[in-house]
C-alpha cells in the first residue's frame, strides 16, 4: 500500500468525475444514484482510512505513508501524516459520509451538490496530508472554490453576500501566506515540508521602513501565516465571516464548515506556526493568548444574545477556537494535547449541532429561536440527543468537550494565569447561552400552533446523529484513544519548540557578551 | 550571405510574400466571397509556420548583421503569437460572417501584423523594432474599424490610431535620444557603450521615452486609456485578437530591449517597469468593478494581467523572463477560452455583452458555464487552476530578486481583482432568471471554451512542459 494516502485522497475526487460525466438526468431516480455514489465514495473512502489507522504507528514521531514525485519546478507531490495531522484525516473521513446523509432531502441540483461536496473532502484531506509548502497552498485555497459555490447555490436567504464574503475574506487572508512561503522556498530553496521543519530560518532583528522588526524574517513569515490562519480559524476580530457564512450556508455546508474547515487554521498553527517559527511564535504568543481569551468571552456574549439558532452556535464555535488557539500557543505537552483534542471533539460536537438544527429547519424552515419550544412534548429522542450535545458543548465531564477544555486550561495556566481566569469566564458563559438555548427551544410547555404536528427524528436522522453520539461519549470517558495517538508526536514537537528557544537565547546571550 | 540571412527570417517572409498573395487574389479573385477560404489558408499556414519556427528549437542566429535576431525566446514567442493568432481567426470566423463582417481584408491584415509582431520579437535593432512595431499597429488599427458601419467601431479605431501615434512617436524619440548618446542602434552596439562608459543621462532619457511607448503597446498604466473603448468598440473577434497575440508581442519586445540593450543596468530600468506593474495591478483590478460589459471587463482584467506579467520583467532576471513567459502562455490561453464564450453570447440573434445576461446561465448550458466558471477563478489566480502557476512564477521572480513589496503588491491586487470574476459566476450560478440567452449550437467556440478549461485544470500536472521550454527561452535572452 504504497499510495494508500493518496487513493484516500482522490476517491472523492474520482467519484465526483464519475458523477459529472456519467451520470445524465434530473429526475428522481438520477438524483438518487448521484446520493448513493457520494454515500459509497465517502464510506470507501472511510474504509480506507480506517487501514492508514491501523498500520498507523504512533511512537513514530517522523511522517508515515510517505509518498513522493517530483513536480513542476521543483516542488514535489509529497503526501505523508504524523501524530498531528492523521486525526484530522480520520476526522473528515468520518464526517463526511454524514453529511452526504445530511443533504438526503435536497432536490435542487442534486449531482452538482454532490460533486461539489466530494471535490471539498478531496481538498480537505488533501490539506492535512501535504508535505510541500505549495502543495498545501493548492489544497487549502482550492477548498474555498466548492465551498463558495455551496453557500451561494444552496444556501439561504442572503446567500450572495455570504458567500462572497467567505471567499473574499479568506482569500485576502492566503494570498500574504502565499508570499511568505515563497520567501520560505527562496531563502530555504526547498518547499519540502519536512526540510523545513528543520530549516532556521534568520531571527535577526531588521529595519522595514524605520520600523524595528524584533525576530527579523521569522516575525514578517509568522505574521503573514498567522493573517491566514487566524482568518480560517476564525479568530477575534477577524471572524466576522462565519456567522454570515454558518446562517447562509446549507445544513451540510454547515456542518463541514465547523468540523473541518475550521480545523485548518489549527492544524497550520500545529504545522508551521509553531515549529518553523519558533522564536516569532513566543514573541507573538502573548498576544495570541490574549486575543483567544477575548474572543472567548466576547463571542460568547455575543452567542448569548442571538435569536438565530445557527448564529449563536457559530458564535460558540469562534469562543470554541479560541481555547484551540490558547491551547496551542501555550507551547507544552497540555495546551497542545487540549487544542488538538478540543479540534477533534469539536469536530462531533458542532456538527452535530448543526445537524440537530438542520432537524427542526427541515420541519419547521425557520432558524429563529421565538418559533420553537417545548419540543420535548413531541419529540423526545431529539430532546435527549440535543440536550447531549448541548452538555458537550458546555463542557460537561464525561463528553468530550470537558477534556479539550479541561487539558488547554491546564496548559494555559501555567503560562498567564490571568488569561486563563478569563477563559475560565468563558465557560460560565457558554453554560449560560447553551443551557438558554436548550430552554427556549425544547423544554416547557408546547404552546405554539405550528409545532402540534412536529415528529421526532426519522430513522435517517436517528442513523446520522448514533455515531456522533458514540464518539462524544466515547472520547468524553476514555480521551487516551486521541492522546495516546497524537503523544509522542507532540511531545517532540514541544521539545524541538523548546530546543529552538534555548538556541536562541543561547545565541542572543552570546552575541551580548 | 544574403542566403543564410534570408533562410533565417524565412518565417517572416513567408508569411508577408502570402499575405500580399492573398491580396492579389482577393481583389482580382472574387473579394469577399474568397474571404473564408483565405482565412483558412492563414490560419493553415499560420500553425505550420508556429510547427517550423519551433523546429527550430535552441538555435542562435542572426541575420542582417545582428538586426533580426533568431533565438529560443524568439521561437518560443513566435509559436504563442502564431497559434494564438490562427485559433483567434478561426475562432472568429462563424461570427464574422453571421454579422457580414468578414471581407478577405481580414485574415490579410491579421497576417500582416502578425508578421509585424514576429519581426519585433525578433529585433535586434531600434531600427527593425519600429518597422516591426508599426506593421504591427497599422494593420490592427485598420481591423479595428471593421466594422465600418458602426460608430463605435470606428471611433475605437481612430481613438487607438491617435494615441497609438502618439505613442509611437515617444518612442521613436526615446530610440533617437538612444541613437544619439550610443551612437549605434543595435542592441549589441547599445550595451557595449553602457558596459564601457556608463548608463549616461541620454539614455536614461532615451530608455524612460522608449518604456513609455512600450507600455502604451500593452496597455499598461498610465498609458491604457484606450484599452476599453477600443476592446468595447471593436467586433469582438478582433477584440479577442487584441487581447492575445499583440500583447505577447509587446511584452516580449519590451523584454528584449531591456535585457539585449540594457540588461546590464537592471537598476535603472526595473523600478520603471515596476511602478508599471503596480499600477496596472490596481487600477485593472478596481476600475473592473464597476463595468457592466464583459468586453470592457475582459479589457481592464487584460491590464491587470500584464501588470503581473511586468512584475516579472521587473525581476530583472532570467527566473522573471520565464515567469513573464509562462505567465503570457497562459493568459492566452485562458483568454482564447473567455473570448470563445464571449463570441457565442447573443440573444434574439443580436450579440450582447451586458454581465446581466449571464443569469442563470448554468441552467440552459451546464457544461459551458462549468467551463466558464474554471476559467474565471483560473483568471482570479486561485489553486489549483493554472492561473495560479502563472502568478506564482512571477511572484516568486519578485520575491527573489528582492521585490517583496512587490510581491505583497501583486496579491492584494489579485484579491481585488477576484470579486469581478466571481461576480461572473454569481450570475451564471445564483442569479436571477431573466431573457436568457440564445442556445446556440457554436460547436467551435464550445469546444475552444472546453479545452481551455480543461487545460486550466489538467495543467496542474506539469503545466504541458511550457515551464521548460520558457526556461530555455528565458536563458538565451538574459546571459
Amino acid at each position: 500500500m504504497l499510495n494508500l494516502l493518496s487513493i484516500i485522497t482522490f476517491t472523492p475526487a474520482i467519484a465526483a468525475a464519475i458523477l459529472a460525466i456519467f451520470l445524465r438526468g434530473e429526475d428522481e431516480a438520477a438524483q438518487n444514484n448521484a446520493k448513493w455514489v457520494a454515500l459509497v465514495a465517502t464510506l470507501a473512502t472511510f474504509a480506507a482510512s480506517l487501514i492508514m489507522l491501523i498500520g498507523f504507528d504512533p511512537q513514530d514521531t517522523g511522517f508515515q505513508f510517505v509518498e513522493e514525485h517530483d513536480w513542476i519546478m521543483g516542488f514535489t507531490y509529497k503526501m505523508g501524516v504524523d501524530g498531528i495531522s492523521i486525526l484530522f484525516v480520520m476526522l473528515t473521513t468520518a464526517l463526511m459520509p454524514i453529511t452526504i446523509g445530511a443533504c438526503w432531502n435536497v432536490t435542487h441540483r442534486v449531482k452538482e451538490y454532490m460533486i461539489a461536496f466530494l471535490v471539498l473532502e478531496t481538498l480537505m484531506i488533501g490539506v492535512f496530508t501535504a508535505l510541500d509548502l505549495v502543495l498545501f497552498y493548492l489544497f487549502f485555497e482550492a477548498g474555498l472554490i466548492p465551498m463558495f459555490l455551496i453557500i451561494g447555490i444552496w444556501g439561504g436567504k442572503d446567500r450572495i453576500y455570504a458567500a462572497f464574503k467567505f471567499f473574499l475574506y479568506t482569500f485576502l487572508g492566503s494570498v500574504l501566506m502565499l508570499v511568505a512561503m515563497i520567501a520560505m522556498y527562496v531563502d530555504a530553496g526547498t518547499t519540502d515540508i519536512p526540510t523545513l521543519l528543520t530549516h532556521q530560518f534568520s531571527t535577526e532583528t531588521i529595519s522595514l521602513a524605520g520600523w524595528q522588526i524584533i525576530g527579523g524574517m521569522q516575525s514578517l513569515l509568522f505574521l503573514a501565516f498567522f493573517a491566514s490562519f487566524a482568518v480560517k480559524m476564525p479568530m477575534w476580530p477577524v471572524h466576522t465571516w462565519l456567522p454570515d457564512a454558518h446562517v447562509q450556508a446549507p445544513t451540510a455546508g454547515s456542518v463541514i464548515l465547523a468540523a473541518v474547515l475550521l480545523k485548518m487554521g489549527g492544524y497550520g498553527f500545529l504545522r508551521f506556526s509553531l515549529p518553523m517559527f519558533p522564536v516569532a511564535s513566543d514573541i507573538f504568543a502573548p498576544l495570541v493568548l490574549w486575543l483567544s481569551a477575548i474572543a472567548i468571552v466576547y463571542t460568547s456574549l455575543v452567542a448569548l444574545m442571538q435569536d438565530d439558532m445557527k448564529k449563536l452556535i457559530a458564535y460558540s464555535s469562534v469562543a470554541h477556537m479560541g481555547f484551540v488557539t490558547m491551547g496551542i500557543f501555550a507551547a507544552n505537552q497540555q495546551g497542545l494535547d487540549g487544542a488538538i483534542f478540543q479540534m477533534i471533539s469539536h469536530g462531533f460536537i458542532s456538527g452535530a449541532l448543526f445537524l440537530a438544527v438542520g432537524v427542526i429547519y427541515d420541519r419547521m424552515h425557520t432558524r429563529e429561536i421565538v418559533a420553537y419550544g417545548g419540543l420535548i412534548n413531541r419529540m423526545p429522542v431529539y430532546a435527549a440527543v440535543f440536550l447531549l450535545f448541548t452538555m458537550a458543548n458546555v463542557g460537561l465531564p464525561g463528553t468530550s468537550g470537558f477534556v479539550g477544555e479541561f487539558l488547554t486550561f491546564l496548559g494555559v495556566f501555567q503560562v498567564n494565569t490571568w488569561v486563563a481566569f478569563f477563559a475560565a469566564t468563558g465557560v460560565i458563559l457558554s453554560a449560560a447561552y447553551a443551557l438558554w438555548l436548550f430552554r427556549r427551544v425544547v423544554m416547557g410547555d408546547l404552546i405554539k400552533a405550528s409545532l402540534k404536528s412536529i415528529t421526532d427524528m426519522d430513522r435517517r436522522e436517528k442513523t446520522l446523529m448514533a455515531p456522533l453520539v458514540v464518539m462524544t461519549l466515547l472520547l468524553g470517558v476514555y480521551p487516551a484513544l486521541v492522546t495516546d495517538i497524537i503523544g509522542p508526536s507532540v511531545t517532540a514537537l514541544v521539545d524541538g519548540h523548546a530546543l529552538a528557544l534555548q538556541a536562541h537565547e543561547a545565541a542572543s546571550q552570546m552575541a551580548q557578551n | 550571405m544574403i542566403a543564410a540571412d534570408l533562410y533565417t527570417a524565412l518565417p517572416e517572409i513567408v508569411l508577408a510574400l502570402f499575405a500580399m498573395a492573398a491580396l492579389m487574389v482577393g481583389v482580382y479573385g472574387g473579394k469577399d466571397k474568397l474571404a473564408e477560404p483565405i482565412l483558412w489558408a492563414t490560419a493553415a499556414l499560420m500553425v505550420m509556420l508556429a510547427l517550423f519556427v519551433g523546429s527550430k528549437g535552441l538555435e542562435t542566429r542572426d541575420a542582417f548583421n545582428g538586426m533580426y535576431l533568431s533565438d529560443a525566446f524568439s521561437h518560443f514567442s513566435k509559436m504563442v503569437i502564431l497559434l494564438s493568432a490562427a485559433v483567434v481567426m478561426v475562432m472568429g470566423q462563424s461570427y464574422m460572417v453571421a454579422r457580414g463582417l468578414l471581407r478577405f481584408e481580414y485574415p490579410i491584415l491579421i497576417a500582416l501584423s502578425v508578421v509585424g509582431m514576429m519581426l519585433m520579437v525578433s529585433s535586434g535593432d531600434l531600427i527593425a523594432l519600429y518597422m516591426g512595431l508599426e506593421l504591427q499597429s497599422l494593420a490592427l488599427y485598420v481591423v479595428a474599424t471593421m466594422n465600418r458601419d458602426s460608430v463605435r467601431s470606428t471611433e475605437a479605431g481612430l481613438k487607438y490610431f491617435i494615441l497609438g501615434a502618439l505613442a509611437s512617436g515617444l518612442l521613436l524619440y526615446g530610440a533617437s535620444l538612444t541613437y544619439g548618446y550610443a551612437g549605434t542602434t543595435l542592441f549589441a552596439g547599445i550595451i557595449s557603450t553602457i558596459s564601457e562608459d556608463g548608463m549616461s543621462i541620454g539614455l536614461l532619457m532615451g530608455l524612460a521615452f522608449m518604456l513609455a511607448g512600450l507600455a502604451f503597446k500593452v496597455s499598461a498604466v498610465p498609458f491604457h486609456m484606450w484599452t476599453p473603448d477600443v476592446y468595447e468598440g471593436a467586433p469582438t473577434p478582433v477584440t479577442a485578437f487584441f487581447s492575445t497575440a499583440p500583447k505577447v508581442a509587446a511584452m516580449a519586445l519590451i523584454a528584449r530591449v531591456v535585457h539585449e540593450a540594457f540588461g546590464v543596468v537592471p537598476g535603472d530600468w526595473s523600478q520603471i517597469i515596476a511602478f508599471l506593474a503596480v499600477a496596472s495591478m490596481f487600477v485593472g483590478a478596481i476600475a473592473a468593478i464597476g463595468q457592466r460589459d464583459i468586453k470592457r471587463l475582459m479589457a481592464y482584467s487584460s491590464i491587470s494581467h500584464m501588470g503581473f506579467a511586468l512584475v516579472g520583467l521587473a525581476a530583472g532576471t532570467a527566473q522573471g523572463v520565464q515567469g513573464m513567459l509562462v505567465y503570457l502562455a497562459i493568459y492566452v490561453t485562458m483568454n482564447i477560452g473567455v473570448f470563445a464564450f464571449i463570441l457565442t453570447m447573443s440573444r434574439d440573434g443580436k450579440a450582447v455583452t451586458d454581465i446581466d445576461s449571464l443569469r442563470q446561465y448554468s441552467n440552459a448550458e451546464p457544461l459551458r458555464a462549468l467551463a466558464l466558471l474554471v476559467l474565471m477563478f483560473s483568471l482570479a489566480g486561485v489553486p489549483p487552476l493554472v492561473g495560479f502557476f502563472g502568478k506564482f512564477y512571477v511572484l516568486w521572480a519578485a520575491v527573489q530578486a528582492g521585490l517583496t513589496w512587490l510581491a505583497v503588491a501583486g496579491v492584494i491586487a489579485s484579491v481585488i481583482g477576484a470579486f469581478y470574476y466571481l461576480r461572473i459566476v454569481y450570475y451564471m450560478y445564483f442569479g436571477e432568471e431573466t431573457d436568457p440567452l440564445d442556445r446556440v449550437a457554436a460547436p467551435v467556440q464550445g469546444t475552444l471554451l472546453v479545452v481551455s478549461a480543461a487545460i486550466m485544470v489538467l495543467g496542474v500536472i506539469n503545466l504541458f512542459g511550457i515551464e521548460g521550454l520558457a526556461a530555455l527561452a528565458a536563458e538565451a535572452l538574459v546571459n
